[in-house]
């Protein structure tokens, strides 16, 4: 009963998912020159500039220093970017949550499709960077829609918790700002993971953000499956996080009205 | 996960309205025994490091406002109600309680059918959007789908005057013109439930007239109205119920007339 209402709620709210994700794709370049062309250049540009700056220091124990960065660096500002507009989802929804009925989760969701459709408008740029560096394709190379996936599910569990807290603390956005720096620095973007000590490499693998980066490398950048005791802590702890979120969010939906 | 009072009821309406076909008098609106209640603390707390630190103070005090006290009430089809009541009596978050915006702290409310909230027009208008795209946006928050939108677009443009501005960007528009694309798209549904605060007249004195004649046209298409205002003559003029709220509280319902001469004599 309780599904049906939902997916029927869902099912009428759908096309407003669609123009929130369309509105915020395009608003994003509108008025730009290069318009949706940034989605390319961005990465790319970080990516030659990581690698002239690290790939001297670090370059000598990885096959194949850009394809490594790039793979770090798309995965992990995915993750911030989407994040980030979700927390800041409900607040800017506002204007319209105020004054009429809309599902809130609505929101928070078209702010992570939309950077999900640009995470994949960036893989295209990793296509061309591995033809242009030589790195060999593998049918392996398909199964990085596992980490990605479960990276997605992961990234909406933490959004709804994330929009959930914005709507009643403000200040986590520069709590929240310095978390996504430091998290940076955690991910092992332009540096190999072997110079980390032993006993901290544990930490590593507890974060699901590298563990989604680590299993994009092993089917990219090494041409095999993901590692499976990785992914299948990506898998559960995204599936756990998921799942707080729902919780977080549906309990505390009602109240948002009163704070935004 | 978040679902609206109406579609629940939808179903329980369906399964009434099998067994007694008079449709007359279809229950549209049941409130029974609403209560709001807001809890507020005297100083905006909104940032984590205030919230700890008067935590541990042990010092967060809660004040508890009750905006709309034990308010019940049925509307059948083609009932037209007016809220009337002093500032802060509580009519606009019952309006909002009704088209789903807040749920109330307690209490039960049914709703059935559609509902056209002519509340604030273009509420959800990007300012970056041409109106075309804001037609459709906009649309798309008040639950309409794509096809409905597409075949009743060249309505919508119509209605709303705009012609070749449609393509140009909204913050590009005068006030006037974006309510008249607002209300152009609010109505275009026929809706089962019209809730307005205060009487629309919106864009130039040719755009008034015609707004006016197609609320007009809606009442007597045998639409359930909710209205607020603040002129008793217009109450008088359109509803055929009132009620009169103070604090929350009903303080009298019932036959427009009767009530309006009550609250206007107590005002005096």
């Amino acid at each position: 009963m309780l599904e049906h209402r939902f997916i029927k709620n869902f099912t009428k709210y759908k096309f407003l998912l669609a123009e929130l994700v369309k509105r915020d794709i395009t608003v994003k370049y509108r008025g730009s020159a290069l318009g949706i062309f940034w989605s390319f250049l961005n990465p790319l540009l970080t990516m030659v500039v990581l690698t002239i700056v690290f790939g001297a220091l670090f370059g000598k124990n990885i096959p194949n220093f850009p394809i490594y960065v790039l793979t770090g660096y798309l995965t992990f500002s995915f993750f911030s970017a989407a994040t980030k507009i979700a927390m800041n989802s409900i607040k800017k929804g506002a204007p319209i949550l105020k004054k009429m009925y809309v599902p809130k989760y609505i929101y928070a969701l078209a702010g992570i499709l939309s950077e999900t459709i640009n995470l994949f408008i960036s893989m295209i740029v990793l296509v061309l960077v591995m033809m242009a560096t030589g790195c060999p394709f593998s049918i392996f190379n398909l199964a990085a829609i596992l980490p990605i996936f479960f990276l997605i599910i992961f990234t909406v569990g933490c959004g709804l918790i994330l929009a959930s807290i914005n709507v009643f603390f403000k200040d986590i956005k520069y709590l929240y700002g310095v978390f996504v720096r430091l998290l940076m620095y955690g991910c092992a973007i332009f540096y190999p993971i072997t110079i980390i000590p032993e006993r901290f490499i544990l930490l590593f693998y507890a974060n699901p953000v590298y563990c989604a980066i680590s299993g994009l490398r092993d089917s990219i950048l090494y041409g095999t499956f993901p590692n499976p005791f990785v992914l299948l802590y990506l898998a559960v702890v995204s599936v756990f996080a998921l799942i707080i979120g729902i919780i977080v969010f549906y309990k505390s939906q009602d109240k948002f009205i009163l704070y935004i | 996960m978040d679902t609206p009072n109406h579609i629940e009821i939808n179903e329980y309406n369906s399964l009434q309205s099998e067994k007694s076909d008079s449709s007359q008098d279809k229950v549209v609106i049941r409130a029974e025994k609403i209560n709001m209640v807001f809890e507020m603390s005297p100083e905006k707390i909104d940032n984590i490091k205030e919230y700890v630190i008067k935590w541990l103070k042990r010092d967060i005090k809660r004040e508890k406002f009750v905006a709309v006290n034990d308010v019940s009430f049925i509307l059948n089809k083609g009932d037209r109600m007016g809220l009337i009541g002093l500032n802060g009596a509580g009519k606009s978050t019952l309006l909002k309680i009704i088209a789903g915006v807040m749920k109330p702290t307690n209490g039960k409310i049914t709703v059935s059918g559609k509902i056209a909230p002519l509340l604030e027009l273009g509420a959800g208008f990007d300012p970056n959007y041409s109106g075309r795209e804001n037609i459709f946006l906009n649309g798309a928050i008040l639950g309409y789908s794509k096809e409905f939108l597409e075949s009743r677009y060249d309505e919508i443009a119509e209605f709303s005057e705009l012609g070749r501005f449609l393509e140009i960007p909204i913050k590009n528009y005068s006030s006037g013109m974006r309510s008249k694309l607002g209300f152009s798209i609010a109505t275009i549904v026929e809706p089962d439930i019209l809730i307005l605060d205060e009487v629309l007249s919106v864009g130039d004195a040719k755009f008034r007239k015609k707004s006016g004649d197609k609320i007009k046209s809606l009442f007597n298409s045998g639409v359930t109205v909710l209205l607020v205002s603040h002129s008793i003559t217009q109450i008088k003029e359109l509803c055929n119920k009132v009620i009169w709220l103070e604090n929350g509280k009903i303080v009298m319902s019932g036959d427009a007339e009767t009530v309006c001469d009550a609250y206007l004599k107590s005002v005096e």
